[in-house]
């Protein structure tokens, strides 16, 4: 299809390179740098999409971040990309774009049907109409509104895009580069300030790029090519396009989004698609410009009606007509721009100006071109269903209330200016109360919040003159605060035409006997009649009217009619704007999609893994993995077809009867050093420290203020003022941050200092009645024998040239001893355990089996120390020292904790010996008690004991001590399973501990 | 994100540090005989007042120092930041 609608002298596309894409299936051509509205208009295509509600026809309304129609679904490398505005997607090779919120096809939607029906849409329509009979709500009613409801469909299948986030530093950030923001960056960055200057569009310039004026004897164009060209060149600037800065948050902090390869077919190899920006910026220029602000009148939502500074866009940078009969309708000089630019390019438009005599050099110039311009006239409505075909026009009567003349004239757009409306969002995210100006009938920022400053139009300065003063200025001065420099630069002078002020007249009335749709929010289609029925309803805050009527939310969130809106209501109310005030700006000013807001921290990647030296051995030898904490440890090691639970009994009945090895370098190990350590332990722990000897360890618990038990472990005397503390993997971190607290803020004065070694250690358990014959074997020269080597002892020893600790402890029950080696040396000693235990019949084994262990023995561990128990329940009572002082102890003796049937770990065996209790089951005394049935306690931790080979669970009941001997049940209502249980000590495998002193 | 100055490293970004809550809190010196509702109210009375506020801040992922910030709970300002052996009274 030709470009029936691209003009051939004008515009910045590349005409060189001609591009190919499908709209609805159907093929066009563009140009590279076109976006997609560009292309689709340059081809006549103006349907693009129905409305959320009423299922209209939609076109384009504007050319950038604003536009509440041109909303698509994007197909780019077989991944789908929702409501992406078409005003912004540029088009490259093979892109494939369609139209959502209609079905079956843009041209015949069955949704219009609600056209129709609007009766039955009317504000808030969603509290009312669907209401009665209440049933229906979850079954009928809800499903149909969901699927009504929303623009584009997200994909479900995995993004397999990469999104990136940078962190930055800046003395200077520049939200924009129209002419404030390359003037002031320009001063900035030649007094040596760090400067991010960011531009949310692919081309630099702003405004300048289509305004007729002159800087320093260049056109806007020129001018703003060569500040650009030098930015770029400078070393202390960085600038950025495709940018947008979409959130201002706390302490100075910007977040902005860079689109790096959404124009491109594929995302090249080094590249990501997108990249999230976090910027700490010293100071904050807003240089974000503002939009055009619409004018309301009958069917103004109709394809072809779009912002009078739209169309002038899509003429001067895309070299695109978007009618050939255009119609201005203008309450103010800008639209008289957007004429003489169609005149220029053999268009004769037709001037609607709603103002009774204006004059000023533009409207001269207008004249003098022979543009036909009607002075104190409106359009009534558009007329024309999927296109404007032509206009009801009439004059309006000088208080704006009554319409005569009213006559029908053919044009196929209408460009409509009802001045503009600065964007002061960021300013608003920032804390800045906005204040209203009068004189330009909209909110600009006030007294600054946090580092910001708001310049040129975006602060409602309107003439370029104002802005490249005050944008130069500005620049200066907050660069002199930073960097101290004086070096000010000459502000170049500055031709424009002079300009006259606005109407303040928006909103056409309706002539008499019609019914015309007169919309505010081209995007939820809320329409003056919408905004008059709240009113009449009772709303009156200007939040509860937005919140019942939708106006100003969804994806465009209001930026073309929040001031039509408020505009309306004060009309309304016979207020003026300020009174009514206006919603609150939240971040992000533009959408931004999920993937960057999340970055690399996907899958896997949103937590570090942490591996331990010898995970390359276990991934070998069929390690099955299990996440602890971050860490990946082995689960067990299959073999052959074995599961979880043959592997786990074979591994766990070989520590039992000749020895294993497991990996325990996750287990978290402080140095605690210092002449005060033992004093300082004795505080942490509930048990006695003062008088451990060097080369011994003893097992401690610690407790949190609140009495509850936080974490056990061993910890080793190494010398006089060093000890070897070992945590739970889990707790490692909480830990460490427990003991600096007390060191740090509690007591300061004493002499102690810790530190983290988890990660400088490789440990290896060794257990089963084997391991000191396979020790004697692995430090032939070190003395390991049950003398030179007791339970709790300690040895630093060689192991075949490398420097090891021997600590003589158990977690398995099993004789045992943990070995621990410099963690580069973590997979030599892990091999030359394994090839020297061979002979031994050594196996390795997994966190199951380790479980298993540690359950038939009635160890604790995380499942009982679960943040709820205290040292009784988990029968540790015998570790509480009751003659000294320590963390948490003055809680043990509140009421609670020490009711005589408080909780008490207890091991539960089912009667039929083969029936395995699931986790989390209740320890209950009749089954068939009325709900809700009194529950004594719960299954903490379930094992197969391999010593009795039968099920064996510890619980944690009410009285435990009593209980041991009953007959009760384990209820599983999760698993809708009774089991008849007896209760019995939790010390179930050699419950004297004769083995570990072996 | 807030942007905290660390008495020891200078000013970083708030994903460095974990919050601590209320730095007001004394701890009761040990060995010393206190009633259940004096223990009651350190372990479990926080202060969470609306403005200016001393917070303990511990920065995890630096120099791993205690510290002690002064900020307002509703604006985030922060007016000073302590280390952890100043305004121990």
């Amino acid at each position: 299809m030709s470009q029936d609608f691209r003009l051939d002298n004008i515009g910045m596309v590349n005409r060189n390179k001609k591009i190919s894409f499908t709209f609805n299936g159907k093929k066009y051509f563009g140009y590279e740098g076109d976006t997609i509205a560009s292309a689709l208009i340059a081809n006549g295509v103006h349907l693009v999409g129905r409305s959320f509600k009423y299922h209209r026809p939609r076109g384009f309304f504007g050319v950038g971040v604003d536009e509440p129609y041109a909303i698509l679904q994007l197909e780019r490398n077989n991944e789908r990309d929702p409501n992406i505005r078409a005003t912004e997607q540029e088009i490259f090779e093979g892109l494939e774009v369609k139209s959502v919120n209609c079905w079956p096809s843009v041209n015949f939607d069955i949704g219009a049907i609600n056209n129709f029906l609007k009766m039955f849409f009317p504000a808030g329509f969603y509290y009312k109409t669907f209401m009665w009979p209440p049933s229906f709500w979850y079954k009928i009613y809800e499903p149909f509104i969901r699927m009504a409801a929303g623009f584009g469909e997200a994909s479900i299948k995995h993004d397999k895009e990469r999104y990136e986030h940078k962190y930055e530093y800046c003395d200077l950030l520049i939200t924009g580069s129209g002419p404030s923001g390359l003037a002031s960056a320009y001063a900035a960055a030649n007094n040596g300030a760090r400067v991010i200057l960011a531009e949310d569009k692919p081309r630099y310039g702003g405004s300048l790029l289509t305004s007729d004026v002159n800087i320093g004897n260049q056109t806007g164009a020129e001018w703003s090519e060569k500040i650009i060209t030098e930015l770029k060149s400078m070393s202390n600037v960085i600038v950025k396009n495709r940018s947008q800065v979409f959130g201002y948050y706390d302490h100075n902090m910007l977040v902005m989004s860079e689109r790096i390869s959404d124009h491109l077919p594929k995302t090249q190899k080094y590249l990501p698609k997108q990249r999230l920006w976090y910027i700490r910026a010293k100071e904050v220029l807003i240089s974000s410009g503002s939009i055009e602000r619409p004018l309301v009148f009958g069917n103004n939502d109709t394809p072809g009606v779009m912002l009078s500074s739209a169309a002038k866009e899509y003429m001067k940078v895309y070299g695109v007509l978007v009618g050939k009969k255009p119609l201005i309708f203008t309450n103010n000089d800008s639209g008289y721009e957007t004429a003489i630019e169609f005149k220029k390019n053999g268009v004769n438009p037709l001037i609607l100006d709603t103002r009774k005599e204006p004059s000023s050099d533009i409207i001269t110039e207008a004249k003098n071109l022979g543009i036909e311009i009607k002075y104190s006239y409106v359009v009534v409505a558009a007329k024309g269903y999927k296109k404007v075909k032509s206009a009801d026009i009439a004059k309006i009567s000088d208080n704006k209330k009554d319409l005569s003349n009213i006559e029908n004239i053919e044009c196929d757009c209408i460009c409509v200016s009802g001045f503009w409306t600065p964007s002061i969002h960021l300013a608003s995210q920032s804390g800045n109360k906005s204040e209203f100006n009068e004189k330009i009938d909209a909110f600009i920022p006030k007294k600054s919040k946090q580092k910001e400053n708001t310049i040129g139009s975006a602060n409602g300065k309107f003439t370029l003159e104002e802005t490249i003063n005050e944008a130069f200025n500005k620049g200066y001065e907050v660069s002199n605060k930073i960097t101290e420099n004086n070096n000010k630069l000459s502000i170049p002078t500055v031709v424009e035409k002079k300009s006259t002020e606005h109407d303040k007249f928006w909103c056409v009335p309706l002539p008499k006997g019609k019914s015309y749709k007169r919309f505010l929010d081209f995007q939820n289609d809320v329409a003056v009649s919408d905004i008059e029925l709240a009113l009449r309803e009772g709303f009156r805050s200007i939040e509860h009217v937005k919140r019942y009527t939708t106006l100003g939310m969804a994806t465009d969130q209001g930026k073309t009619s929040n001031l039509n809106g408020l505009q309306l209501v004060s009309d309304i109310e016979n207020k003026v704007v300020p009174q009514v005030g206006h919603t609150t700006f939240r971040p992000p000013y533009t959408p931004v999609s999920i993937g960057a807001i999340v970055g690399r921290e996907v899958g896997k990647h949103s937590k570090p893994t942490r591996k331990s030296p010898m995970h390359e051995w276990h991934e070998k030898n069929n390690a099955v993995f299990v996440d602890a904490g971050v860490w990946l440890r082995p689960r067990y090691y299959k073999q052959g077809n074995e599961t979880l639970f043959e592997a786990s009994k074979r591994e766990a009945k070989n520590v039992r009867k000749n020895v294993g090895v497991c990996d325990v370098t996750t287990l978290g190990k402080i140095d605690v050093k210092g002449p005060d350590a033992a004093e300082f332990l004795n505080r942490v722990y509930t048990n006695a420290w003062l008088k451990l000897p060097v080369g011994k360890a003893r097992y401690g618990v610690m407790l949190r203020e609140d009495g509850i038990v936080m974490d056990d472990g061993t910890t080793t005397r190494i010398s006089e003022n060093h000890y070897h503390m070992t945590t739970t993997t889990a707790q490692a971190a909480n830990v460490l941050s427990h003991l600096e607290y007390y060191l740090q803020l509690v007591w300061p004065e004493l002499n102690v200092n810790v530190v983290s070694t988890t990660e400088q250690w490789a440990g290896a358990a060794i257990a089963g009645p084997n391991s000191r014959a396979l020790l004697m074997k692995l430090f032939p020269n070190t003395d390991v024998s049950n003398e030179a080597l007791p339970f709790m002892g300690y040895k630093e020893a060689d192991l075949f040239g490398i420097p090891a600790k021997i600590y003589r402890i158990s977690f398995s029950g099993e004789l045992a001893y943990e070995v621990n080696v410099e963690s580069d040396y973590g997979n030599f000693m892990w091999e030359k355990i394994i090839e020297v235990g061979k002979e031994f019949q050594i196996q390795a084994y997994g966190t199951e089996a380790l479980s298993t262990l540690r359950i038939e023995m009635g160890h604790v561990a995380g499942s009982e120390l679960d943040g709820r128990t205290i040292p009784h329940d988990a029968s540790l009572e015998g570790l509480v020292s009751k003659k000294k002082d320590f963390i948490g102890k003055r809680s043990l003796s509140r009421s609670a904790f020490t009711k005589p049937d408080r909780e008490k770990i207890v091991g539960v065996v089912p009667l039929d010996k083969t029936t395995s209790i699931p986790e989390g089951s209740y320890i209950v005394k009749d089954p068939k008690a009325k709900l809700p049935n009194p529950k004594l306690g719960h299954v903490s931790a379930s094992c197969w004991s391999v010593e009795y080979d039968n099920p064996f669970s510890l619980a944690i009941i009410k009285d435990g001590k009593n209980m041991i001997g009953q007959k009760l049940f384990a209820m599983s209502p999760l698993k809708n399973k009774t089991i008849p249980v007896e209760i019995v000590s939790s010390h179930y495998v050699d419950p004297e501990g004769k083995r570990v002193r072996a | 994100m807030l942007y905290i100055f660390c008495p020891h490293c200078g000013s970083r970004s708030q994903n460095e540090f974990a919050y601590g809550g209320d730095a007001t809190v004394k701890r009761p010196e040990l060995n010393k005989e206190i009633s259940d509702q004096e223990w009651n109210n350190f372990v479990y009375l926080r202060k969470s007042p609306r403005g200016k506020h001393l917070e303990l801040w511990h920065h995890i992922s630096g120099c791993r120092q205690w510290i002690k910030v002064e900020r307002d709970t509703s604006t985030h300002e922060i007016f000073k930041t302590y280390k952890a052996d100043e305004l121990t009274e």
